[in-house]
This record gives structure tokens, sequence and C-alpha cells, in this order.
């Protein structure tokens, strides 16, 4: 049986980690490779870097990073942001990503999707979705750090993601999402039982409950966070021993 | 020295990237010579079966590797695993390496998705040195959608997902894992480190 995988997330920025601390200022913190090695050392299960750099100079920078990242941290690597074309996900592969995720352009182009799985196959390619709630119950797709409200039902995108080749689903809720009341279960749940591709949940957890919530109750496949590990509320090994006493299958270190 | 056969198949820096972690000498070669020459044989790959053999034969790779994999520590790590059995049926059938008998197919477990993509753990089925120093709760990183069937005797560790799934092989010097040790964090590190040991 899979092991449920945690999954700490680097926002990196002209290669260094940062993390919003407001609206306004954003805050440089750290080394990524750095990082991502402290995450594998508390067990992490994969690693994501997300490249929130504006400029198109700056993916230099972040592929750099990738290749550093992939001499010290063994585990998988999944890098996105940014990424627009066939030759980003083979920059970003060659430089020692294991999977690529991509988000906006998959919505505004979806064949993008099958190119990638066809060239480096499905288990490669993390088709990002950003969704929230619609007064009508359903869920919609947004772009744009949910500014941009693309009238598409997230749960049919997910299914479309899934017949162009996608290997799996990272599902944020811009409804949950840095409000640290916890996973959206209900979306999870709509997303889940509409694709057999492993579904990761993101957005909401803010405690070691959440994590085994969103184990229980939802068919989740992984569980990623940013800010919680990143600001050390919680290590991965401490959600980890949680999930084990919940008897959920994780893997220890 | 580890030869890393490098016959096109991608990402196998990472195979690479972690021998160096582990300070073993490796270098990454597509030539016989060097094949001969090393301590132990590293055959990795991503792809599909028909692929590969046509790669490595394009490369002339195909006799030097069955010759030196039976004289000395040989890996095949996924794609590299499934090419030591007698035949694939990836698309359509294909001689493999024969170096174990046994054939790799499509893998058709109920209700779970294809390809079998994250951390599975190890079930021993018998002692096998590139075992030695782990634990009964090991996971492993695992992205495939076909698997080999072959003899119990030959299998050092099955993973459950639907079915039995072979992840582990082992005949004489030549090893197969079906998972990436390179991409396993620590049980991976000291599975590649095992190997190491045998030259």
């Amino acid at each position: 049986m899979l092991a449920k995988r945690i999954i700490p997330c680097l926002d990196v920025r002209e290669g260094k980690v940062v993390k919003g601390i407001n609206f306004v200022g954003i805050k440089e913190v750290g080394d990524p490779v750095e990082c991502a090695a402290e995450y594998d050392a508390q067990g992490a299960d994969e690693i994501v870097f997300l490249d929130i750099t504006a400029s198109h100079e700056g993916r230099g920078t972040m592929l750099d990073v990738v290749r550093r990242t992939a001499r010290k941290v063994f585990v998988p690597l999944t890098v996105g942001g940014g990424i627009r074309t066939i030759d980003d996900f083979r920059d970003t592969l060659r430089a020692g990503a294991d999977k690529v995720s991509v988000n906006s352009a998959a919505v505004k182009n979806p064949q993008l999707i099958r190119e990638a799985a066809d060239i480096f196959g499905c288990q490669c390619v993390v088709v990002a979705i950003d969704a929230k709630k619609c007064p009508d119950g359903h869920y919609t797709v947004v772009i744009n750090g949910g500014r941009i409200d693309m009238g598409i039902d997230a749960v049919e995108w997910a299914k479309q993601a899934e017949a162009l080749g996608a290997g799996e689903i990272l599902l944020t809720s811009m409804d949950t999402d840095g409000v640290k009341g916890g996973f959206d279960i209900d979306m999870l749940n709509a997303v889940c039982s509409a694709v057999k591709i492993p579904v990761i949940a993101s957005g909401g957890c803010g405690s070691l409950k959440h994590f085994t919530d969103v184990f229980e109750q939802t068919g989740a496949a992984a569980a990623l966070a940013a800010s919680l590990f990143h600001y050390k509320e919680l290590t991965v090994g401490e959600v980890k021993e949680e999930m084990k006493h919940h008897n959920i299958p994780v893997r220890m270190v | 020295m580890i030869a890393i056969v490098d016959y096109g198949a991608g990402n196998i820096f990472s195979v690479k990237n972690a021998c160096d972690y582990l300070g073993l000498s490796a270098e990454l070669t597509k030539n016989a010579e060097d094949i001969r020459n090393a301590d132990g044989i590293i055959l990795p790959g991503v792809g599909a079966f028909p692929w590969a053999m046509n790669k490595l034969s394009e490369s002339g790779l195909v006799e030097v590797i069955k010759e030196e994999a039976v004289k000395k520590p040989f890996l095949g790590i996924c794609l590299g695993m499934q090419l030591i059995f007698s035949k694939g049926y990836e698309f359509e059938e294909t001689e493999g390496l024969g170096l174990i008998d046994g054939e790799v197919r499509l893998m058709t477990p109920d209700d779970l998705s294809i390809p079998h993509i994250g951390w599975n753990k190890l079930e021993k089925n018998r002692d096998c040195p590139l075992l030695k120093g782990l634990g009964d709760d090991e996971y492993v990183y695992f992205v495939h959608s076909y698997s080999a069937r072959c003899a119990d005797e030959d299998v050092s560790a099955y993973c459950g997902y639907g079915e039995r799934v072979t992840a582990l092989v082992n005949r004489g010097t030549v090893y197969g894992a079906q998972f990436h040790p390179e991409k396993s964090g620590k049980t991976g590190l000291k599975i590649l480190s095992n190997f190491a040991d045998l030259m």
C-alpha cells in the first residue's frame, strides 16, 4: 500500500526562499538547497519548489537551484511556477527535477499537458489547480493567485487534465489557503471522487489534526504545506508521528 | 569504479548524484571498454522497453552487458531492472537481456491508478545483500506501469499495489530494483552503498 505523502513547499524568488509576511512585504529567508536538505532530513516524502520570480531572466537562477538541490536531496523534487512551454519542462527536468507542475499555462492551453506527458511521461506532469467555491456550490478554477476567475468547473478541469495525461493533481483551495483552519475537505472529496490519479491537498493546514483529518476524510494521496513548516510551527517528523498514531500508512525516517 | 550505462535514457544524473554523495567513484559511459574495466555496473533508465533495448543494441552494448553482468555486481534500476528479464511486452514483444528468466507486463491492479507512483513498503522475500542493515518498515519510491513476473526464488522483495509487485530481484551477481534507490531517501542510499560493498 502506498504511504500518504507529506510535502513541504518552498517559495523561491531569484534563487532565495521567501515567504510573504503580509501582502506588502516579501522577506528573503534562506538558501533553498539548505531548506530542502533540512526537510529531507525531517522525513519529507517529496519537496516542491514554487518559483515566484517575476522576470524571465530569473529562470536560469531557479534551474541552478534545482541542479544544486539534486546533488544533496534524494527524494523526488517537483518544480513549478512560470512553466509555459515544453522547453520549460525539458530544462527543468534536465536540471534534476523529477516532476514539473503547471498551472495557468495548462488552463490556457490544455494540450500542453498532453504534449508534456507524451514526451516526458505522465509521471512527471503535475497539474496544479487553484479553485474556490461559487455561491451555487460548484468549484471554479482561478489563476493569478485567485484574482482571475476562469469560469471553468474545477472538477471537470481535473477530469480533463487526467484524460490529457496528467500524473497528479495539486489542488489548492483559495478559500482555505492561508487561513489555517484546515484543508478544504469538501473540495478535495469532489475532485478525488472524480479522478483516479493522486490528488495532493494544499491550502489551509494549521495543526496536526488537519493532516490526519485530510487523510481520514478524503482520498488525498498527499498533503502539502508551506508556511507551517517554514516557520517551524511543526516539523515533518511531528506530522508523521501523529499520522502513524492514527494508523495512516506513512514512511517514517 | 562503477560504470553507469548511458544509452540515452533520461534522468541518469540522479544516479550519478547519489553515487557522488556517497563518495563512490562512478562514471557515466557508453563505452564497452569502460564497462569491461569497471568493478560494478549500474543500468538506469526511464522510458519504454523496446526503445531502450533498441538504444542498447545501437550502442553495441547488449553483448558486453550480458557478459559482464555475470562477472561482477550489476544493478538495473527501474526500466534498467525490467531489461534484465527475458522478454518485455510494452507496446510489442521485445527480447530483453535475459539475465533472469521472466517477463515484463502491464500491471492491472483493480481500482488503482497506473502508473504506480509513490512510496511503497518493501516486503522482504529472501535475504539479499542489498537489504543489509535495513529494517522491516522501509519505504522506497516507485514510478512504473509495467512489472516483472518471475520465479519467486529470484525475488528478494515485493511490494503491494493491488497485486504483489516484484520490487527487488537477485540472481548471482545480477540485481534489479523496480524502485528508484536514488530517490528513496536514506533507505535508497543504503541500498546503493550495499551494492557498492559487493565490489
